[in-house]
C-alpha cells in the first residue's frame, strides 16, 4: 500500500521505518499496561539502531570502493563496539568489558579469519563486512546472554557459592554449575536457529542472494554455512567469556565480589 | 550445656582492631577479642549490629578495611584463603546443601584437598550429629533441623579448629533448635574445637556460651563471662 503512495525510495524507506517502529512501540505500550517499563530502553534502541544503520549504509557506499584490507579496520571497530554493548548486559560485573571484547575478538575473529583463509567467506569487502558483522553481532548477543545469566545466577546462589568457599573450595569450582548453565542458556538461540533453518525462517541473506540471481540450492547451502559459522563464533565467544568472567566474580583473596546488595568497601586492606 | 571453661593460655583466634567500612558506614568497628580453645563465645546484639559482618571477617569471606585476625598466632593474610576456611569452618543460618546425597555433601570439603572421606568417616560424622544411616539420603528430602545437622557435619568433615555459627537455629522450631544447641555443646566439649556463635537470642547465648560479646552499632560494647554480660 505504501509503495503506491510514495514513489521516492528515501521517503518510502522512512515511512516504512516509522511503521515498523510503531509496531515496536505497541509492544512498549502493552508492556507498560503490565507495569513493565521498556520505554526508555526501546526508544533509545530504535533511534540508535536507525541512526547507526543509516550511517553504516553511507560508510559502506564509500567502503565498496576501498581496498579489501580496510575491512579489517571496520571489523575491528565492530568488535570493540560489540564488546562495549554486550558488557552492559553484565551490569556491575567487574571486568565485563575486557572479557567481552577479548571473547568476541577471539571467538568471532578466529572464525572470520579461518573461514576467509579457506575461502568460505569471500575476501571482497562487500562479502567480508556483511558476513563478518553477522558473526560479530551474534557473538555479541550470545556473550551478552551468557554474562547476564552468569551474573543473575551468581547473585541468586551467593549462599551456595559462599558455602562452597567456606568449605575450602576453589572459586572456579564454586561457580562451575552457573558457568555451565550460562553457557548452555546463551547457545539456545544459535542452536534453535540451526534447528529451525528453512522450516520456521528463511533468513535475509538467502532471500538477498535469491533476489540477486543466485541459484536457490547454492543460496540455501550458503545460508547453512553462515548459520554454522554463527554457531561456531557464538559458541567460541561464550565458552571464552564464561571461562574468563569467573575470575572477575572473586577478589584476589577468593571472596565473592558479586553479592546481592553488596557495596564496595571504602578501602581494601593490603 | 554451657561449654566447658576456656583454657586461658590457649588463644586460638584473635581479632585485632578489626573493622569494615562500606559506603562510609562502619559495619564492624574496631573489634578486638580473643577466642580460647574449647570455648563457645556468643556474639549477641540487635539486628544490624554487625554480628554476621563480624563473623564473615573471621574466615575472610569479606575483607577487613582495618585490623587483622590471628589464627593460632599467625596473621590470617599469611594463610591461603582455602586453608584458612578449612580451619575456620562456618555454618550459616540456612544450610545451603549442595544437590545430591548427604554423603556427597560431607565429602565435598575433604575432596577440595584431594582427600576422599571413607564410608566409615561419613558414618562417624552422621552419628556425631545424630543422623546415623542418612548417608545415601537425598538432601532435598531432609527437614530443616536435619539439613542444619548435615551442614554442621559437612563443616566438621574439614576438621576445623574454630567453628563459626551464624544464627544456626534461627530458622528452626523449638525442638530442632534445642537439639542443635545440645549437639554443639557436645561437639565442643568432646573435641578440641572453639566456637563463635552469633545469635540474637539472649537465652540461647546464656544456655550455650561461656563468654559473651555484646555488639551495638558494629562496636563491641561488652565482652566477658556470660553471667556478667547478660546478668543471668
Amino acid at each position: 500500500m505504501l509503495k503506491t503512495w510514495f514513489s521516492n525510495q528515501l521517503v518510502l524507506g522512512l515511512v516504512q521505518a516509522t511503521a515498523a517502529a510503531a509496531c515496536a512501540l505497541m509492544v512498549v505500550l502493552l508492556a507498560r499496561k503490565r507495569q513493565i517499563h521498556l520505554e526508555t530502553d526501546v526508544m533509545v534502541a530504535l533511534m540508535r539502531g536507525l541512526t547507526q544503520i543509516v550511517a553504516v549504509g553511507s560508510v559502506l557506499v564509500l567502503l565498496l570502493h576501498a581496498p579489501s584490507w580496510t575491512s579489517v579496520f571496520a571489523l575491528t571497530a565492530m568488535i570493540f563496539a560489540a564488546g562495549s554493548i554486550s558488557a552492559r548486559r553484565a551490569k556491575n560485573l567487574p571486568g565485563s568489558y575486557g572479557v567481552s571484547t577479548w571473547s568476541i575478538a577471539c571467538g568471532a575473529g578466529l572464525v572470520i579469519a579461518v573461514m576467509t583463509w579457506l575461502g568460505v567467506i569471500d575476501v571482497a569487502i562487500t562479502s567480508l563486512i556483511p558476513v563478518g558483522s553477522m558473526l560479530i553481532a551474534n557473538a555479541m548477543n550470545t556473550n551478552g546472554l551468557a554474562l547476564n545469566r552468569f551474573r543473575a545466577d551468581v547473585l541468586a546462589h551467593a549462599g551456595e557459592i559462599e558455602a562452597a568457599l567456606s568449605l575450602g573450595a576453589n572459586p572456579n569450582e564454586s561457580v562451575s554449575p552457573y558457568v555451565q548453565a550460562s553457557l548452555e542458556a546463551s547457545l539456545i538461540p544459535a542452536i534453535d536457529s540451526l534447528r529451525s533453518l528453512g522450516i520456521v525462517w528463511i533468513p535475509g541473506l538467502m532471500a538477498g542472494m535469491l533476489l540477486s540471481g543466485a541459484r536457490p540450492v547454492y543460496a540455501a547451502i550458503y545460508q547453512f554455512v553462515v548459520l554454522a559459522m554463527i554457531f561456531a563464533a557464538s559458541g567460541l565467544t561464550s565458552l571464552l567469556s564464561t571461562l574468563l568472567i569467573r575470575a572477575h566474580a572473586f577478589s584476589s583473596a577468593e571472596q565473592l565480589a558479586l553479592r546481592p546488595g553488596i557495596a564496595k568497601p571504602k578501602a581494601a586492606a593490603a | 550445656m554451657t561449654s566447658p571453661g576456656p583454657e586461658p593460655t590457649s588463644i586460638v583466634l584473635e581479632a585485632q582492631h578489626l573493622g569494615r567500612i562500606v559506603d562510609s558506614r562502619a559495619l564492624v568497628d574496631d573489634i578486638s577479642v580473643q577466642v580460647f580453645r574449647r570455648e563457645i563465645l556468643a556474639v549477641v546484639g540487635p539486628s544490624g549490629s554487625g554480628k554476621s559482618s563480624f563473623l564473615r571477617l573471621l574466615n575472610r569471606l569479606d575483607e577487613p578495611t582495618s585490623g587483622t585476625v590471628l589464627l593460632e598466632s599467625v596473621d590470617y593474610r599469611q594463610i591461603p584463603p582455602r586453608e584458612l576456611r578449612r580451619r575456620v569452618g562456618m555454618v550459616t543460618q540456612r544450610p545451603f546443601l549442595f544437590p545430591g546425597s548427604v554423603a556427597s555433601n560431607l565429602r565435598f570439603g575433604p575432596l577440595q584437598r584431594g582427600e576422599t572421606l571413607s564410608d566409615e568417616a561419613v558414618d562417624l560424622l552422621l552419628t556425631q550429629v545424630g543422623l546415623p544411616g542418612y548417608g545415601e539420603r537425598d538432601v532435598a528430602n531432609l527437614s530443616g533441623g536435619e539439613a542444619q545437622r548435615i551442614s554442621l557435619a559437612r563443616t566438621l568433615a574439614n576438621q576445623p579448629v574454630v567453628l563459626l555459627l551464624d544464627e544456626p537455629t534461627s530458622a528452626l522450631d523449638e525442638n530442632a533448635k534445642r537439639g542443635i544447641e545440645s549437639l554443639i555443646g557436645e561437639i565442643i566439649a568432646g573435641g578440641n574445637l572453639s566456637c563463635i556463635m552469633v545469635t540474637h537470642d539472649i537465652s540461647q547465648a546464656a544456655r550455650s556460651a561461656s563468654r559473651v560479646m555484646l555488639l551495638e552499632g558494629g562496636r563491641a560494647t561488652r565482652i566477658g563471662q556470660t553471667q556478667q554480660v547478660l546478668h543471668v
